[in-house]
């Protein structure tokens, strides 16, 4: 047995983790790579003298994943996978980052996030080894990471051949906090509220990763109705950022009317939230062993009322939208990754869905509630700004189909909030969501005594920021709000 | 055409009218209602605390530190915390963020604003603000996008946020501060012609909120700099920062 095979939210023990060399581990994922498996997590923790990689593939189709590891050896390097399979070119580059192990032959071996943690401290964001052009008629553009907006920080680089963009190279790392040192030091008393920090336009998503993988090492089933809960915040939030976003990119093309409606219609789906728990983006609602507010039949009306109402708003607007000749000229073909490069660089959620890649972990791993009341996938095919635009939309109407679906069929079960039983020791466990960016990945180890001794985050955005980089490409500099937008990807999930 | 004068009139008129007046239904969680006579001493709130907000003698909050989970209210067995929906809460002295149940919420909030003379002179009908997320995590970012959107509209009174530190009057910063943003936010500070404010939004920007105490993080600005507005919140609501500025200006 070369893996192991599980599922999400399926601890297994890490003595059951096959381990091999680490040159036998390299093929061993290049082989199940060629075969359709798609890596998830890949991160190193210390074993005796020296270093395990564990990685973990998923086979989408089965809804399986599989894992296994490599003992480095003394020389701290091996082959790079990245150049036989790209998708692992952000995750080797994370791993070198962390651990100092070098992935031989990888092509952009640059730093991702400068963690005050990095193995090489003469690795420094001044000192960041930006791709440069020569030329008469090149120049560079540099933005941030002041952004003009109220965003976050983060430095973008364009190489310009007069308007057109060759090359954009994205650095990061002003939004290092360290979540992931923090969450082992502190879980016990602040690991939800750390994650739900993650990333603050996700707390759903971050929030219910965390408290599955708890509750998977407790050996816990929380009550159907608490999963239901979890599931609508979720789809609420997805909701929410979606119409925000059709805002922001409405107010990108100087179309003032879609970013005056959109930006109410956000507010009343937001506010809605807050009737539930208190927050606008859900916070104080998903702890470990369930979630602290509930349904009652006035509020389920509440929400009914308003969700519809959002529906119809966002509707009447986003017909309007699309069909704005002024609008489209702007969207169509505008900063286009095709299939073949969204699969190679892997690209998750909407972005990767917008171009033809069907990936939703609500499908093809589901979790919690969506175990019994699947998402059906929806993708397009242009990969374009209006292919994710108009994924926002067709996401927007499902989630609000999906909220009030299960409110015709919310189960009664209790306790909303149980406790955990002490965590299994010496386990594994790997818990995804599917947050309105994609996939949303967490790992925790547990150590002999059930303590976590490492917690590995992946954000969506992790595999995203290399697509936005790629689709600007060959685009007029000035688009590039636009396809930024169409993306919203998130420095802080990067940064960690 | 008649599409878009269907949207219109559908979406009527949006903006709170009066943003002074306006409330944030229950159950949001504003300013803390202390009761320290009931409290018997178990410690659960102070266990439970993911920030250590809370102190015992007397049973008092820091709401530079609180993010508003709520876990302490829920879990108090004698209901000695319970958090109302008030959300005036900002405050120009950092010391005064700390509320011990002295003090009810209108009594709180007629102490919280100094009114400085010379601030509603230069300011009091234009404050343009550069905002620096030094690591905030989006929330607080979006919450003051919030501020300037058709439903709160700060922009009536004059309050923008503006593009460049060289058009502003003053830095808002949200997030804790990480090692890696602190060169950028001085930057941000020195290109602010004087004089300025410093306006702190959120948990992590006053205290590091949840990541106080992360070796990522460097806050020595804070401590070079005088901070003239606090605005607690986690994330910090579009109203208690409108209401904040507006004190601090008019
Ligand atoms: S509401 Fe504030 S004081 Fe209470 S536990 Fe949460 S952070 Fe601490």
């Amino acid at each position: 047995m070369k893996w192991i095979n599980t599922k999400n939210n399926r601890p297994v023990r890490i003595k059951d983790v096959p381990e091999m060399g680490m040159d036998e581990l390299r093929s061993q994922i290049i082989r199940r790579c060629r075969e359709g498996r798609r890596v998830v997590s890949f991160f190193g923790m210390p074993k005796g003298q020296s270093t395990a990689i564990y990685a973990v593939l998923a086979d989408d189709d089965a809804s399986r994943l599989y894992i296994s590891s490599g003992l480095m050896g003394k020389d701290r390097r091996y082959q790079s996978i990245t150049p036989e399979a790209p998708r692992f070119h952000i995750f080797e580059r994370e791993l070198f980052e962390d651990t100092g192990i070098l992935p031989e032959g990888h092509p952009w071996l640059k730093g991702v996030r400068f963690g005050h943690d990095r193995a090489d401290r003469e690795s420094t964001m001044e000192r960041y080894p930006f791709f440069t052009m020569k030329g008469e008629e090149v120049h560079e553009v540099a933005v941030g990471p002041v952004h003009a907006g109220v965003i976050e920080p983060g430095h973008f680089r364009f190489m310009c051949q007069g308007e057109d963009v060759h090359h954009l190279e994205i650095q990061l790392g002003y939004q290092h906090r360290g979540v992931e040192d923090l969450m082992i030091r502190n879980y016990r008393r602040s690991g939800i509220h750390l994650a739900e920090s993650i990333a603050g336009d996700t707390v759903i998503g971050h929030a219910t990763a965390y408290a599955d993988a708890m509750e998977a090492l407790a050996g816990t089933e929380i009550s159907r109705r608490a999963q239901s809960v979890r599931a609508i915040a979720l789809e609420m939030e997805r909701a929410a950022i979606h119409i925000g976003d059709l805002g922001a990119i409405a107010n990108d093309v100087a179309y003032l009317l879609g970013n005056a409606v959109f930006g109410v219609t956000r507010t009343l789906v937001i506010n809605t939230l807050l009737a539930l728990c208190g927050s606008r983006f859900g916070r104080g609602l998903v702890r470990e062993g369930g979630v602290v507010f509930d349904f009652t039949p006035d509020l389920i009306k509440e929400f009914r009322e308003k969700l519809n109402k959002v529906y119809r708003d966002t509707e009447l607007m986003a017909e309007e939208m699309f069909e704005s000749a002024s609008v489209l000229s702007r969207l169509d073909n505008t900063g286009v990754v095709d299939a073949e490069a969204a699969r190679n660089i892997g690209l998750v959620g909407p972005a990767g869905r917008a171009s033809g890649f069907s990936l939703d972990v609500r499908a093809d791993h589901p979790f919690g509630i969506y175990r019994f009341y699947p998402i059906h996938k929806r993708t397009m095919n242009s990969g374009d700004v209006f292919a994710r635009a108009y994924m926002r939309y067709i996401e927007i109407k499902q989630s609000i189909d999906f909220i009030l679906e299960q409110f015709e069929s919310i189960a009664d079960d209790r306790p909303l909030m149980q406790p955990l039983k002490k965590h299994v020791p010496d386990s594994l466990v790997v818990s995804m969501t599917e947050g309105w960016r994609g996939e949303i990945v967490h790992c925790a180890v547990t150590g002999k005594k059930g303590g976590i001794v490492k917690y590995k985050i992946k954000d969506p955005s992790l595999q995203n920021w290399y697509g936005l980089a790629y689709a600007v490409r060959n685009n007029g500099i000035s688009d590039f709000p636009l396809c930024n937008k169409s993306f919203n990807l998130s420095y802080c999930g990067n940064d960690l | 055409m008649f599409e878009i004068l269907k949207i219109r009139k559908n979406q009527g008129h949006q903006a709170i009218p009066d943003v002074t007046k306006a409330e944030i239904r229950r159950p949001f969680r504003g300013f803390p209602s202390l009761d320290g006579s009931k409290c018997g001493r178990c410690g659960v709130c102070r266990e439970v605390c993911p920030v250590g907000a809370i102190s015992a003698k007397p049973l008092s909050i820091d709401l530079g530190k609180c993010v508003f989970c709520g876990d302490c209210e829920r879990l108090c067995p004698e209901k000695s915390i319970v958090f109302t929906n008030f959300h005036k809460i900002a405050s120009t002295s950092r010391e005064y963020l700390i509320v011990d149940g002295s003090k009810t919420a209108d009594e709180y909030q007629d102490g919280a604003v100094e009114a400085r003379k010379e601030i509603k002179r230069i300011f009091g009908s234009s404050l343009k603000l550069r905002q620096v997320s030094a690591a905030g995590c989006n929330g607080c970012e979006w919450e003051l996008n919030a501020c300037g959107n058709p439903n709160f509209d700060m922009g009536r009174f004059g309050i923008d946020i503006v593009a460049s530190p060289r058009h502003a009057d003053g830095i808002l910063i949200t997030g804790p501060i990480s090692a890696n943003m602190a060169p950028a936010l001085e930057d941000a500070y020195m290109c602010t012609p004087d004089p300025k404010i410093v306006v702190l939004a959120g948990s992590c920007a006053i205290s590091g909120g949840v990541f106080q105490g992360s070796p990522a993080l460097n806050r020595e600005f804070l401590g070079r700099r005088k901070i003239d507005l606090y605005i607690p919140g986690c994330p910090v609501h579009p109203l208690t920062v409108v209401n904040g500025i507006l004190r601090f200006i008019k």
